[in-house]
């Protein structure tokens, strides 16, 4: 029997990383997306990749109406469940500046939406007393910083609700784990302005599963980003409002 | 962001280019992009993956596997996946992919528009004559054309890129028995033998290893190396290293070199051996150095590789003792026969003998190769665009007679010259 994993946001970069190195495992995968075309064409990579079954289903966070579906597939799947969450948005700040009402939609993409589905997913996990979650946010939620504070209170706000649900699935087994990355060389920082420490699509996903099989709380990825976050947390409020890094 | 603004070379690093870099990670994206030239992961050594002050779309993340019939062993693929990863799928599965180059970084787009051929040419021929269908990209337009899309077909096979972005593949893969290779290693002592036996051999994949360095008697002196593929258990392949920074100039010193290829040479033992290794050790034992290219310094390498007819066997002889003698050449070349399997317009592949040779970036290199591509028109061959930098429009004329078949059908692929690279302007290929 197989593992089954719900990834939400199955078109984004990492995502596809992940769920190769899952298919080799031999998984059942659930992609959920908006990119129906390229959900069939990833569907189709995973089956050659060793996947045990590959569904597509249609999902966009900002609507519950669209998570019925996928919880219903998910309540028959035998086996383990597990979900993985990839969806975030990150406009420019400065397009946030000029039309604040965006806001609910960066806050939905990284932090509610996808809570909003955990929520209703981790009763299914709890009566099955295993599997894991693993929840994607950013370093950029470890601070607010000038260049893109909405965004990372988004993935503040998600790294909270992981911590929490952390604290209650970890009493049925369920493995919570978050996910910092810095920098990823995907189409979401391609071309903006160089960035320290980025690391791969492929190097987060191998970090990712690294993590799942030792049991992790919260990663970091690229690793170093640990030690750069400890330091830019520990500056003095004083100094950090000054600085803009 | 759409564009990236980006300095880049092709694998030798002697010429580079500063434009701009689209990278798509789904067709709905590529879709939506104007017309410019698709670059795979430049393994070409020169300027066939360079547009310097125009833009690239680079199609590396566009790689996944979309259909695979068990039956026929036909498999579509998006045209960035890599022909290593596409052997490593389908390998235990008992399908390899026909033709592999001698890296795997090679994308399977970079592996049509240079028509690449592997160390089985003699038997099955080029990369390009084992592809059923593509689906091209032409301003905005999907079409998708098969081997009887006759003139378009064979502009698009070995055309470097220039009919259109190559979207999506289906290639025959070719059954094999498994994912090990057995493989014959036999030092051979020099040119004559090592032409003798590269005739004779009846393997199905068969590569003579030469060091360039050696002189006098001992010419032409290597190892040949004849594989099949094998089931059964091997060792995981090492994993691979890379080079972290340019290397010095002593790294590539002349002293160095010599005992590199005598080791190398050396390490076969004299009456030869059959060892069994993982595929991709077999097919791509240069990839296990990650960025091998930069142990050449930033003024980067070039390499020289000629096909000669098989009565000019002579001519290529008199061009590796050039070579040898001037002592500029590096670790390692490699000497092939040839088949006659080609499938396009400006394929490399003709029916004889292949070298090459790799020399750092040098003038006097430089003028030696310009010698050397000299011979090689004389002598009725041609030189492989896929690692040309220095030949010029003339020799080009001269050594693809097909050139202007392929003007034709490419001025009427992209009338506004849109897909033109660094390349073809210094070519002058497209003719304009
Ligand atoms: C170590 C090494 C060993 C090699 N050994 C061999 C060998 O044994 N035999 C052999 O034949 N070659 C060999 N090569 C050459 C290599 O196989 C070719 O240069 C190949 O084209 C590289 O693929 P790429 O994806 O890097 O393409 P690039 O170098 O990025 O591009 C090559 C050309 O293809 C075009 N192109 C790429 N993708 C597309 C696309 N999707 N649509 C349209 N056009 C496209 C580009 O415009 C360019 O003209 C070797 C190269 C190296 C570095
Ligand atoms: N790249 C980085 O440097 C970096 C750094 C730190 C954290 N992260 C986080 O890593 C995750 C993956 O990012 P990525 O780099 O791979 O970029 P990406 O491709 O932009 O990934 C974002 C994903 O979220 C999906 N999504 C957004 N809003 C959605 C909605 N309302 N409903 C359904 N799906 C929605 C997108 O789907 P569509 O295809 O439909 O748009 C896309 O698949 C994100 O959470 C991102 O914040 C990335």
């Amino acid at each position: 029997m197989s593992d089954t994993w719900i990834i939400l946001g199955a078109t984004s970069a990492i995502a596809r990383a992940f769920m190769r190195d899952r298919a080799e495992t031999g998984a059942t995968l659930i992609l959920c997306g908006r990119d129906m075309d390229d959900m069939k064409a990833s569907a189709a990579d995973l089956h050659a990749r060793g996947a045990a079954d590959v569904h597509v289903m249609a999902l966009d966070v900002r609507n519950a109406k669209t998570f019925t579906p996928i919880l219903d597939l998910a309540a028959n799947q035998h086996g383990m469940l597990n979900a993985a969450v990839f969806t975030g948005s990150m406009p420019d700040q400065a397009v946030i500046d000029a039309d604040p009402s965006l806001i609910d939609g960066v806050i939905m993409d990284s932090f509610t939406g996808p809570a909003q589905f955990l929520q209703r997913l981790a009763p299914m996990m709890e009566v099955r007393g295993g599997g894991a979650v693993v929840g994607v946010g950013s370093v950029a939620g470890d601070r607010g910083r000038l260049g893109n504070y909405v965004y990372g209170a988004a993935k503040a706000g998600f790294a909270t609700y992981m911590s929490g649900l952390r604290n209650r699935l970890g009493r049925s087994g369920v493995h919570v784990m978050t996910v910092k990355p810095g920098p990823v060389d995907t189409a979401m920082t391609w071309g903006l302005d160089s960035m320290p420490f980025m690391t791969t699509p492929d190097a987060a996903a191998h970090d990712i599963s690294k993590g799942l099989r030792k049991g992790r709380n919260v990663i970091y990825t690229a690793g170093i980003w640990r030690l750069v976050m400890l330091v830019i947390r520990n500056v003095p409020e004083p100094i950090f409002k000054k600085l803009s890094i | 962001m759409t564009w990236k603004t980006c300095t880049y070379s092709g694998w030798g690093r002697a010429l580079t280019a500063t434009g701009d870099i689209a990278r798509p990670e789904r067709a709905s994206v590529l879709a939506k992009l104007p017309a410019a030239p698709a670059i795979g992961n430049k393994r070409s050594y020169g300027d066939a993956p360079l547009n310097n002050n125009g833009r690239v779309i680079d199609m590396t993340r566009l790689d996944r596997v979309l259909d695979f019939d068990a039956a026929t062993g036909v498999v579509t693929v998006e045209s960035g996946l890599t022909i290593g990863e596409l052997a490593r799928l389908f390998a235990p599965k008992g399908w390899l992919p026909p033709v592999m180059p001698g890296t795997g970084f090679a994308t399977i787009g970079g592996c049509i528009a240079m028509d690449v051929h592997g160390k089985n040419h003699h038997h099955i021929g080029s990369f390009g004559q084992h592809v059923t269908a593509i689906t091209l990209l032409q301003n905005g337009k999907q079409r998708r054309i098969t081997p009887k899309d006759d003139t378009l077909w064979r502009a698009t096979i070995g055309g470097l890129g220039q009919t259109g972005v190559i979207v999506n593949t289906s290639i025959q893969m070719l059954a094999c028995k498994g994912d090990v290779m057995m493989v014959t290693e036999r030092r051979v002592d020099g040119w004559d033998e090592h032409i003798v036996q590269l005739d004779a051999s009846q393997a199905s994949y068969t590569v003579g290893w030469i060091d360039a360095t050696a002189r006098g008697d001992a010419l032409g002196r290597g190892i040949l190396e004849e594989g099949e593929t094998g089931a059964g258990l091997v060792p995981k392949p090492n994993p691979s290293k890379s080079v972290p920074f340019n290397a010095p100039h002593f790294a590539l010193s002349k002293p160095i070199v010599r005992a590199f290829n005598a080791a190398y040479f050396r390490r076969v033992p004299s009456d030869g051996r059959t060892v069994v290794k993982p595929i991709q050790d077999f097919f791509f034992p240069l990839d296990r150095i990650h960025d091998w290219n930069k142990l050449y310094g930033k003024r980067g390498f070039h390499q020289f590789q000629c096909v000669v007819p098989l009565d000019q066997a002579d001519a290529l002889r008199a061009m590796l003792e050039k070579i040898a003698n001037s002592g500029l050449a590096s670790p390692l070349a490699v000497l092939k026969r040839m088949g006659e399997g080609r499938a396009g317009y400006l394929s490399f592949p003709m029916e004889g003998y292949t070298l090459a040779v790799d020399f750092p970036n040098r003038a006097a290199a430089c003028e030696l190769i310009g010698e050397l591509e000299d011979m090689t028109t004389s002598a009725g061959g041609r030189l492989y665009l896929a690692k040309d930098a220095l030949a010029t429009p003339e020799q080009m004329a001269a050594m693809y007679p097909e050139l202007p078949a392929w003007q034709k059908a490419v001025t009427k692929a992209d009338p506004t010259g849109a897909l033109a690279t660094d390349m073809t302007r210094r070519l002058n290929l497209r003719n304009t």
